[in-house]
Order: structure tokens, then C-alpha cells, then sequence
């Protein structure tokens, strides 16, 4: 079984420096994608699970509306923000763990002997994401309409509320990638998942921001970014266009994704370990 | 009889001393009460602003029996986790081995898990008092309150106990956790059975849950209602659930 | 440093923190075409030697060049002309063995069709090509070794490192490993620097041999060379009564130094050949000294082992675990 290395039409040796940069990112961006879409379970479950609570919640919180001053009389139009905004998190998850996995068996390692630049795995291990991300959006979004949820926006404020809660979704991967550059554990990235959902409730998923009563919960939920990111999505169903939602919606959501992008920038090259 | 209970005594006091030893395995099963605590009973205290909303003792108050008894029914099911790991890591068949009396070993877990919730539910109960719960119940109605933590507790572990012995492995941790959480929320959480509408109502109002919410709710009110129901409900539960475990051990002492 | 050699290693420490050294001051040369077998007990620094050699683990001291470049300063040119097939198959279960190799491919910079072409060459060279499409999760330690190889293989390395490559192998698999191995460095001229804990495999596949304990290379050259520094065959003598090693290393002294091997076992080299095994058994006989087996050893790898180090390479196996889990050794 001789390994014939000499073989017709290619050259000897490959070409110095590896592939360029875009390159790269794709090849690594399609890995993460095949990768997502071959494990059902990562598909189904964070899909599930929101669409669960939503359907649940947003039942048993109906006669919130009847709260003075509640800014829409279908309480789902008010809570269908909240399971973009989870299955962001579960993509956190998918992706941290799907990198913890790497860094444990080894396969970083086998990256790390190519001209892989770091650039191109930060960005390239979000392809699951995006996957996971538009997958998500679309389920969220017909299984809302099909409760009832109408969006004043119209089909333009749904193009753009796609585009916001995939940008959520990469920013909340980056955040993954970047517990696990620095854990390494997958166990250890699945035990702070619930300190995620900590952050969804301890903001204006259930009441707005105005109604809520307990001083000190208002306050936290004003300075969690996670407010804004459901605010963003909010607007664009029961206000319509609203520009300064709209921009901390997409604006907290890009900050996350360059804070963890560069944040793990350095976490990477020291897990690539190399010369 | 002084089998039966030596086996029981045994895996109790393995259940509580692990806990001693590793205090860490008691986080989640307090953080996530405690959590829902704030969220629900902080963040959503507007809610009894609601026409026809009525409970004397006040929102937090109403939230502290959910997550009172949503923190018995969990504690039952961490401990299926714990039952899954030992088979997972064998150390369930050496139990089997030793224990000359197995309905023993079902005991002895469903103790460690009551023991250990006592320890979460004093922790949720003083958590609720510092934020300013209102407690209007005599002592024989708290007292009350107390035994349908226990039975809800007793009932979910068998549950969980039952699940675990069936399938032998951690990754049936959904399924012990799913139907727990399914039935505790397909209930009047948030507000009375009579502010829920349309498919929620129809179910919570067959839910047995309901019964236990109501009456918990009612004896920390000091206005009791449907106590027998949610008494009879509980027990009957445990019964059933008893027996599955049973089961779930006799399909595990077939697998070797 | 000479530029000829494929590999050059001067003093090359690696300290962990809080640990002893993995790695203690090596120093050795690969020429180009060489099978270099680096042989060494679990614990002993082999795998530590192959990530600084392959630029995954700086080291704290020393200098070494593979392929002309140096490991520190020329890392990246080290890459272009090393593969490496490492302890772990390092592999990823979901993907197939031919999107492996393309992926691989990518990286290296390897472009369009090409990719293909090379991908399913090198498939077929290692006899994967009916897997090719199925996940890698399914395929067994064999083939994933065999799908290691390949994708060490794909941009045509000048050096090639295996760390451990046969371990947990079943013999057929191992000895087809062995033939790939053997090939690529008679039919291709690759180097290759191979470690492992099988004194068989660096036997039969080694040119030359440098063999590690505890951080110190302690040997070093051809297999014959080795063996014959060991002097003649050897007799191993296990008494009836475990607790008469004693008397028995005393009968035995007068024929060489007599090494204690546990339950009373007693191993004597014979300077004067397989001809003293007469007057052995004579000895024993005349003592009284019951004995339970008499082994006569031709010189092996192991017996070098033990006589630059003290003891057997499966003892030797054994104490580095028991060492490695009291926090004693971090090396590999």
C-alpha cells in the first residue's frame, strides 16, 4: 500500500503559505456548517425548547396585556422576541462546546501543524452559527405567525429581523468560541449555559422595561444588553420602525460579537500554540 | 423489615454524605429555584395589578409556593441524575450486589433526595422571607405546605428513580427532566387558574398540579382550599410512582 | 549545526510548571531518509520530544532545526515540510474521511481540482477509498490511523512524525502500518521520526534507535549496535521459593552482576555465551536451589533497557503510571 506522493499534474509540494485568508475562513465556515447540520439533536432541541416556553408563557401571561399601559393587546406579539433570543444561547452552547471539542481530542492541534491563521478560525468556526441561526429564525418567525403574531413592520421589518437575530446568534457563537478557548471543557461551557438564561430573564422578556415593578429588577433589566436585543426584535413586531431600537438592538449585538471576537483573538493563538 | 431499612440507611446516608463531602452537587438544585424566585416574584410583580387578581398575601408570596414546590419536584429529579450516573459508572450494579433487600436501594435514594431538598427548601423559604414575602397561614397550614413539598418531592423522584433504573444511563436526563418541567408549568404559574385563557386553562384545569399550587397557595394565605384534592392527588401519584420504580428496578436486576 | 541533517537536536529542555522535567537535555540527528525509532516507556518524554519538534510546545531550552529551520524561530517553514500523525488521532467523528482530507487540502493550499485529485490518491494509496464517504465516527482504530497517515501525508512532507502510531492496534493492522511506514521512507526517501513503546515495532522498523527514560536519551544507535553493547545472551532464573533470591544473586554472582527482577527472579549476563549455561545449572544444583524456571535470553531491546536504566521497559511502563498519578512526571 505504497503512498505514491509524485502524482501526475499536481505539484510535488503544495504552495508556501497555505491558502489565502478568505479561503480558509470558508473551508474551516463549511466544516462548522456540515458539522451543524449532521447533528440533528443540535438542530431540534434549541427549536424545541423556545418554541415550548413560547407556547407556554405565552398562554399563561395572556392577561399581562390587561396591565395599564402594556403597549400591545396580543401578549405573544410582545413575547416572540424572547425564543430568538434563547435559541441565540443555545447556539452559544452548540458552538462552545463544538470548539471545546476540538481543543480536547485534539483536532486544534492538527489545524495548528497548517498555515491556519487565526483570523479565519474565529470567524470560520461561526458557520454552524449562521446555520443554526437562520434555521432558527425562519421556525421562529412562521411558527409566530402561525399563533397569530402579526409584525406592524411588514415583510421589510422581517427581512430586517432576520438579519438582527442572525447577528445575535453569531454574537452570542463568538461569546461561546471564547468560553471555550479559555475553559477548553466542553462540561465546563454546559455548566455556565444557565448563567445565559439568568441574563434572558433578568431583563424585559416577560414585562417592559417600564412596567416592571421591583425597583432594583427594572434596574438591572435597563442595564442588561439583553433587553435591547429583544427590544430590537420587539420593535420591529409591535411598533413598527422604531430607529433608536432598532440601532441598540443591532448595536449591542455587534459590540458583543467584536468584544468576543477580539477578546478571543488571544485565546486562539495561545490554543494554537505554535512558533 | 431490618433489611428493608438497613439497605434504605445505607443509600441514604451515601446520598447525603456525597453531598457533604461535594456541596457543589446541591448548586443547581438551589440556584434554580432561587432564580425563578427573582425572576417571577421581582420581575413580574406587576401582574397582580391584573383585574381579578386576587391573593391577600401578595406576589411574592404566590410565586414562593411554585417555587417551593417546583424546588421539591427538581430536587426529586436531580436525584435521577445521580441514580443514572451510578449506573453509568457501574456503581449501581455493585448496590445491586450488596443490597440483600433491593426495594431498599429505591428508598434509601428517595431519603438522600428528601434530605437534601430540605436543605434547598430552607434556603428558597428564608430567600422569600427576606424579600418580603407575606406569611398568613397558622402553623398547622404551614405545616401543610410543608408535607405537599414532601409528597411532591416523593412523587418526583420515584419518577426520576423509575426513569433512571429503566434506562441505566445519564443521557435519559431529558426525559426525567421534561415531564417534570412540562407539568409544573402547564399549571397556574404565573396567575389563579381563573386569569388563564383558551388551551391553557383546559389543561391546567386537569392538571393535577393545579390542586397542589391551590392549596399550598391557600394554606400560606391561610384560607385553605382543595387540600384533600392535592393530598389525594400526591399520594396518588406516589403510588403509581412507586410502583414504576419498582419496575424500572426489576427491569434493572434483569440487565445484570 | 550541520544543514545536512533532517533533524538536529542540541540540549532541547521542556520544563512544566510544577513538575519535573518531561524533557532533559536531548540531544540527537535524523539524516534524511532515516527511520528514527525514539523508544521509551509511557512517562518518558517521546510525545513531549514530538511536539517541540513539530512546533506545538515551545521549549524552555535548547535549540533544534527540522528540515533546516529552526523550531523556535522558523516555525512556520517547519510546518511546510513536516507532517505529523500525533498520540491522538485527533479527528472529528462527523465529518468523512475524504472531506478530511479536503479540508486539510484547503488549508495547505492546495487549490480547485487538485484537491480532489489529491484527496482520493491518497485515499486509495492507504486504502480507504470505499469509506472515503462515510463518517469517521464509524471507521475503526485502524482505519483512523490509516486516515491520519493520509492527511499527514497531504502536502507531500520531506519529514514525517508518528507518535505512537500502532498503539492499541490489532496485529494486522500494526504490521500494515509498519509496511506503509517501511515504504515511505525506502520508496520515497522520507524521514521519519517515530516513537513508540513497542520494542518490536522499533526493531523491525528503526534504522536507528534512540531510546528515552525519564527525560534523558540513555542509548542511542542501530539495533545490532545496541544489542551487541549488551555483550552475550543472558539467563533469567526464577527459584521455586520466591524468598531465596537472595542466595540465588550470590550463586549467580560468579558469573556476571546478577540483577533482581521481584519475586525472587534473578537475571545474570553471560560474557562467555550460552557455553556457561552448563555450569549454571552445575551450580544451582550442587547449592540445593530448587528452581522453578531457566531462561536463556539473546540480547534484546529490553535488555538494553535494563541495563542502562536498571529495569524491564514494561516496569518501567508501569512505574511511570503509578509515578504520572501521584503528580510526579508530566511528561509524555
Amino acid at each position: 500500500m505504497a503512498v505514491d506522493l509524485a502524482i501526475e499534474g499536481l505539484p510535488a509540494r503544495a504552495s508556501s503559505g497555505g491558502a489565502g485568508l478568505l479561503e480558509q475562513t470558508l473551508a474551516v465556515a463549511r466544516r462548522s456548517a456540515v458539522r451543524t447540520l449532521r447533528q440533528r439533536g443540535l438542530l431540534i432541541f434549541p427549536l424545541i425548547f423556545p418554541l415550548l416556553l413560547f407556547g407556554i408563557n405565552g398562554s399563561s401571561l395572556s392577561s399581562a396585556t390587561k396591565i395599564p399601559g402594556f403597549p400591545t393587546h396580543h401578549y405573544r406579539d410582545f413575547l416572540i422576541a424572547m425564543p430568538f433570543i434563547q435559541g441565540a444561547m443555545f447556539v452559544s452552547i452548540t458552538a462552545g462546546v463544538d470548539l471545546a471539542r476540538d481543543i480536547e481530542s485534539g483536532f486544534l492541534n492538527r489545524l495548528a501543524l497548517t498555515p491556519l491563521r487565526t483570523e479565519a478560525m474565529l470567524v470560520g468556526q461561526l458557520g454552524g452559527a449562521f446555520v443554526l441561526g437562520v434555521v432558527q429564525a425562519i421556525v421562529y418567525l412562521l411558527v409566530g405567525f402561525a399563533t397569530g403574531v402579526t409584525l406592524v413592520s411588514g415583510v421589510g421589518g422581517a427581512l430586517v429581523l432576520l438579519a438582527l437575530s442572525i447577528l445575535i446568534a453569531f454574537g452570542f457563537a463568538s461569546l461561546g468560541g471564547l468560553l471555550a478557548l479559555r475553559l477548553g471543557r466542553g462540561e465546563a461551557i454546559q455548566g455556565i449555559f444557565p448563567l445565559l438564561f439568568v441574563t434572558l430573564f433578568l431583563s424585559s422578556s416577560s414585562l417592559p422595561r417600564n412596567l416592571i415593578q421591583t425597583t432594583w429588577f427594572r434596574d438591572i433589566a435597563t442595564y442588561n444588553p439583553v433587553s435591547y436585543l429583544l427590544e430590537g426584535i420587539r420593535s420591529l413586531v409591535i411598533t413598527g420602525w422604531d430607529g433608536e431600537a432598532l440601532a441598540l438592538g443591532f448595536g449591542f449585538a455587534t459590540a458583543l460579537l467584536v468584544i468576543t471576537v477580539l477578546l478571543s483573538q488571544p485565546a486562539m493563538r495561545s490554543r494554537l500554540a505554535r512558533a | 423489615m431490618t433489611r428493608f431499612l438497613s439497605v434504605a440507611r445505607g443509600v441514604a446516608w451515601r446520598s447525603i454524605h456525597n453531598t457533604v463531602v461535594s456541596p457543589a452537587i446541591l448548586v443547581p438544585s438551589i440556584i434554580f429555584p432561587l432564580f425563578f424566585l427573582v425572576a417571577f416574584a421581582g420581575g413580574l410583580s406587576r401582574i397582580s395589578d391584573v383585574p381579578n387578581f386576587h391573593y391577600d398575601p401578595g406576589y411574592t408570596s404566590f410565586q414562593f409556593v411554585f417555587v417551593f414546590l417546583q424546588s421539591a419536584a427538581f430536587g426529586g429529579v436531580f436525584t435521577g441524575f445521580g441514580i443514572a450516573r451510578d449506573f453509568d459508572s457501574g456503581f449501581a450494579r455493585r448496590l445491586l450486589l450488596a443490597a440483600p433487600r433491593r426495594s431498599g436501594i429505591i428508598a434509601g435514594y428517595t431519603i438522600g433526595a428528601l434530605l437534601r431538598w430540605a436543605i434547598t427548601g430552607t434556603i428558597v423559604t428564608v430567600a422569600a422571607l427576606i424579600a418580603g414575602m407575606n406569611v398568613d397561614g397558622n402553623g398547622v397550614q404551614l405545616v401543610g405546605l410543608l408535607g405537599l413539598g414532601i409528597a411532591m418531592n416523593l412523587v418526583a423522584a420515584l419518577w426520576a428513580c423509575g426513569i433512571a433504573m429503566f434506562t441505566r444511563t445519564e443521557q435519559a436526563g431529558a426525559l426525567i427532566q421534561m415531564p417534570v418541567f412540562l407539568l409544573l408549568f402547564l399549571a397556574p404559574v404565573f396567575v389563579p387558574i381563573n386569569l388563564l385563557t383558551s388551551w391553557i386553562h383546559d389543561v391546567a384545569n386537569i392538571n393535577p398540579v393545579t390542586a397542589v399550587l391551590e392549596a399550598g397557595r391557600g394554606l400560606l394565605a391561610g384560607s385553605p382550599v382543595k387540600v384533600a384534592v392535592a393530598f389525594a392527588a400526591l399520594a396518588g401519584g406516589a403510588a403509581v410512582m412507586a410502583l414504576f420504580a419498582r419496575r424500572g428496578l426489576a427491569s434493572a436486576e434483569r440487565a445484570g | 549545526m550541520s544543514n545536512e541533517a533532517a533533524i538536529e537536536v542540541d540540549q532541547l529542555v521542556r520544563e512544566f510548571r510544577k513538575g519535573p522535567r518531561a524533557v532533559d537535555g536531548i540531544d540527537l540527528t535524523v539524516s534524511p531518509g532515516e527511520i528514527y525509532g525514539f523508544l521509551g516507556p509511557n512517562g518518558a518524554g517521546k510525545s513531549t520530544t514530538v511536539l517541540m519538534l513539530t512546533t506545538l510546545l515551545p521549549p524552555t531550552s535548547g535549540r533544534a532545526t527540522v528540515g533546516g529551520f529552526d523550531i523556535v524561530r522558523q516555525g512556520a517553514h517547519v510546518r511546510e515540510v513536516i507532517g505529523a500523525a500525533l498520540q491522538e488521532a485527533a479527528l472529528d467523528a462527523i465529518l468523512t474521511g475524504r472531506e478530511h482530507l479536503l479540508l486539510q487540502a484547503t488549508l495547505q493550499g492546495i487549490t480547485g481540482q487538485d484537491r480532489q485529485r489529491r484527496a482520493t490518491a491518497l485515499l486509495e494509496r492507504v486504502g480507504l477509498s470505499e469509506a472515503a464517504d462515510r463518517r469517521v465516527g464509524g471507521y475503526s482504530g485502524g482505519m483512523k490511523r490509516r486516515l491520519d497517515l493520509a492527511l499527514a501525508l497531504v502536502h507531500s512532507p520531506k519529514i514525517l512524525f508518528l507518535d505512537e502510531p500502532t498503539t492499541g492496534l490489532d496485529i494486522q493492522s500494526r504490521t500494515a502500518l509498519w509496511d506503509e511506514v517501511g515504504r515511505l521512507a525506502r520508496d520515497d526517501g522520507m524521514t521519519v521520526f517515530l516513537t513508540t513503546q513497542y520494542l518490536e515495532e522499533a526493531d523491525v522498523l528503526a534504522d536507528r534507535i534512540g531510546i528515552i527514560d525519564h527525560g534523558h536519551i540513555v542509548a542511542e544507535g542501530t539495533p545490532p549496535q545496541l544489542k551487541a553493547e549488551i555483550g552475550g545472551p543472558s539467563v533469567e532464573v526464577a527459584p521455586c521459593d520466591p524468598d531465596a533470591g537472595d542466595r540465588l544473586a550470590e550463586l549467580l554472582a560468579r558469573f556476571g552482576d546478577p540483577r533482581r527482577n521481584g519475586h525472587g527472579t534473578v537475571t545474570v549476563q553471560l560474557p562467555g555465551g550460552e557455553t556457561q549455561l552448563a555450569d549454571i545449572v552445575r551450580v544451582l544444583d550442587q547449592a540445593d536451589l530448587k528452581v522453578e524456571t531457566l531462561q536463556l535470553h539473546q540480547p534484546s531491546l529490553d535488555d538494553v533497557f535494563l541495563a542502562k536504566t536498571g529495569r524491564k521497559l514494561e516496569g518501567a511502563a508501569e512505574e511511570a503510571e503509578a509515578e504520572a498519578e501521584s503528580g510526579g512526571r508530566r511528561g509524555r
